[in-house]
């Protein structure tokens, strides 16, 4: 894995903006050859749709021939709820960009057959030719998307029901009151999240530093499902100072010290941007 | 560029680098509109998997609901309170003029005038939604005949009336059609007047306090009745006392019917209400708020005299007195002028300001869901959309290319769209 550790926030979503943007451009997307970026939500990636923005709003970036899919969507909030998925992604990503919305895929949580949606989002994965580049967060338990504590390392995307803990995380979405608060969720699996070609995980915060520590520090385990991807040939993990805070010294100084090979990856492209 | 909507063929519009304003405040958002209706871009986005057919940038101007003027006599040489064969004409040039000062919808306003007059103009003009070619016509505003004799103001003598008995019958009689008619304004303290505002208010007619020496308590008692607005406030009406408030005590009553409101028009012309009293009402009640112009035949036309309704006005500068007098015969400032005097003198936000000549108003007359709003599925304006640009900064409107109107003057700007564009 490379780990790479920011000095706070907006540093690291800056990085991670970059390395996505390095990545799409490297790729070279065109009519017939998407780039296919699996994204999450949340608080952790506001900074890094930001700095995406304003990429595509200074004409260095472009989202036209990007497909998306995202990791996960509650079940049963209307899908023009302000706190749904959908919302989420719009107000905070597709509305200031150039993306085409037949490109974009989002889980439907309100679909009459669960099951078939989710294999449906599992098909269209597939059809898009498996996804180049998983940008997820982990949650205070260590999981990613809504891979709870004892997911199934090799999970497909399904319907789970969340955690205590991930309800009252979200909590604060929903003004507090936690009978608000869905209580199911469609997710991509552990293992769908591992097909991709490349992962890239963000976090950032104190809060998030133990799940951090379980999930490179110790083995690969259901119970901190972000730990499988250890397991995973192309993994980075994007981090801030206080999300190293349960970190051994030796691990923090080891990467911190690769930094300068590592900033090569999210250098500006040659003065030629190459646009679509 | 063939566009992928499922839902309609016709092409959309994104308003971009604007503000606009919405929820009771201005937010930097993108505003999208397909035939003259809002849209809600996330809807169209996941729904329809659509997108925008032309972008207009705003470069950073303020969108604005059009603003409705419940009460306006005339202008530009044209009197709507004149028995003339052409009156619908006069009512389309005047609706015409007033988009350049961002108004898309207005009352017609006749003053006192004998029952020929009335039978003469009120079939003449219907309730119609407006466009490019012209603000729309939500109804006429009929101030008197049955106004108070001591606070006639610049309203004929001869022509002024009281209820007989048979109340509604005998305003017909004098009228001749309320068809087409969404305000009356009256004296409550003329006896019988009671009945009259009850059967008025039932009919979806707002009624309106005004030309009246009424106290209080005949104020409420129409309010109760179902009167709902005041008439240019301090106005021809008994000043503020503080053992009787008169009308003005209607902004602070405690004997207004739950679930109701009163609003109040204001001229904010700068002469017809002094800014410290204008300020007193604005913060007594901001949310009842209406700017009205109140204006008169000779606004938009140079100095000198001209007719209103029965007599000859005489404007000095800013000023319109009945001629020989000192009595303020109505406004010449229009409702671009008075929602900026209304903003500086009282110091309150452009939203407020804003919402004091849209939003207030369509409240007022009950059609606020379609119109003083920017909300999606509205009208913002008629069927054909209008947007209203203004730019509280100094620098000269910026007028895009394609509209026809182009803004005089002050800091504000209009722009007129419709469909098929003039791009």
């Amino acid at each position: 894995m490379k780990l790479i550790i920011l000095n706070d926030y907006d540093q690291a979503s800056e990085w991670a903006a970059k390395y996505i943007r390095n990545k799409i451009l490297q790729f070279s997307p065109g009519p017939n050859k998407y780039f296919t970026l699996g994204l999450p939500t949340g608080s952790t990636p506001l900074g890094c749709y930001k700095k995406l923005i304003e990429y595509y709003k200074n004409g260095d970036l472009s989202f036209q021939y990007v497909k998306t899919f995202n990791m996960d969507e509650y079940v049963g909030l209307p899908r023009d709820h302000p706190e749904s998925y959908h919302s989420f992604m719009w107000n905070n990503f597709f509305k200031h960009i150039d993306i085409k919305a037949e490109n974009t895929h989002i889980l439907d949580g309100n679909t009459a057959d669960l099951q078939a949606e989710c294999e449906s989002f599992e098909k269209k994965i597939t059809a898009a030719g498996g996804i180049q580049l998983f940008v997820g967060g982990i949650g205070p338990d260590g999981h990613i998307a809504f891979n709870e504590p004892g997911s199934s390392l090799v999970s497909r995307t399904r319907v789970k029901t969340l955690a205590k803990d991930t309800i009252m995380a979200n909590a604060r979405f929903f003004d507090g009151d936690l009978s608000k608060v869905p209580t199911m969720a469609l997710t991509v699996g552990v293992g769908t999240v591992m097909d991709a070609k490349e992962v890239m995980i963000l976090i950032t915060g104190a809060h998030k530093a133990f799940a951090l520590y379980k999930a490179i520090e110790e083995g690969v385990n259901h119970m901190w499902t972000v730990s499988a991807f250890q397991q995973h040939p192309q993994t980075i993990f994007v981090c801030d100072e206080d999300a190293t805070l349960e970190l051994r010294v030796k691990t923090v100084k080891y990467f911190k010290g690769m930094m300068h090979v590592h900033n090569k990856l999210v250098e500006s492209p040659p003065s030629e941007p190459k646009k679509n | 560029m063939p566009s992928n909507k499922s839902v309609s063929d016709a092409p959309i519009t994104q308003f971009i680098n604007c503000r606009i304003l919405r929820d009771n405040e201005l937010q930097r958002e993108d505003l999208w509109v397909r035939e003259g209706r809002i849209l809600d871009p996330e809807k169209l986005f996941f729904d329809e998997q659509g997108y925008a057919d032309k972008r207009v940038d705003c470069e950073g101007s303020i969108i604005a609901p059009g603003f409705i003027d419940v009460q306006i006599n005339g202008g530009y040489g044209i009197d709507f309170s004149q028995a003339s064969e052409d009156v619908s004409d006069g009512v389309s040039f005047v609706a015409k003029k007033i988009l350049e000062h961002g108004v898309t919808s207005f009352c017609p306003t006749l003053v006192t005038s004998p029952p020929e007059v009335y039978h003469k103009v009120l079939p003449q003009v219907k309730v119609h939604d407006g466009g490019p070619h012209g603000a729309g016509v939500l109804g006429f505003h009929l101030e008197g005949p049955f106004i108070s004799a001591e606070k006639k103001g610049a309203h004929p003598e001869k022509y002024l009336r009281t209820f007989k008995s048979g109340g509604l019958e005998h305003l017909m009689e004098v009228y001749g059609s309320l068809d087409d008619v969404a305000i009356v304004t009256l004296a409550p303290e003329l006896p019988g007047s009671q009945s009259v505002v009850r059967e008025l208010s039932q009919r979806g007619i707002t009624v309106s306090l005004g030309h009246s020496a009424a106290d209080l308590s005949q104020a409420e008692e129409a309010v109760q009745q179902g009167a709902s607005f005041i008439t240019h406030l301090f106005n021809a009406m008994l000043p503020f006392h503080h053992r009787d408030p008169g009308i003005v005590g209607l902004l602070t009553s405690d004997g207004i019917p739950a679930g109701r409101a009163v609003y109040y028009g204001m001229i904010a012309d700068g002469i017809h209400t002094n800014p410290a009293a204008l300020r007193i009402a604005h913060r007594a009640h901001p949310s009842g708020l209406v700017l009205v112009t109140d204006a008169i035949t000779a606004m938009g036309l140079p100095p000198g005299r001209h007719t209103l309704g029965q007599q000859v006005i005489e404007i000095q500068g800013l000023h319109a007195y009945v001629a020989g007098t000192k009595t303020l015969s109505g406004s010449i400032a229009t409702m671009d002028m008075c929602v900026r005097h209304f903003k500086q003198a009282s110091g309150c936000s452009v939203q407020e300001a804003l919402e004091a000549a849209s939003l207030h108003p369509a409240q007022l007359l009950g059609i606020s869901p379609k119109k003083g709003k920017l909300d999606y599925g509205s009208d913002a304006g008629q069927s054909r959309l209008h947007l209203y640009f203004c730019l509280p900064a100094v620098r000269a409107a910026v007028v895009p290319p394609l509209c026809p109107q182009r803004f005089l003057g002050c800091s504000f700007g209009l722009f007129s769209w419709w469909g098929e564009g003039a791009v």
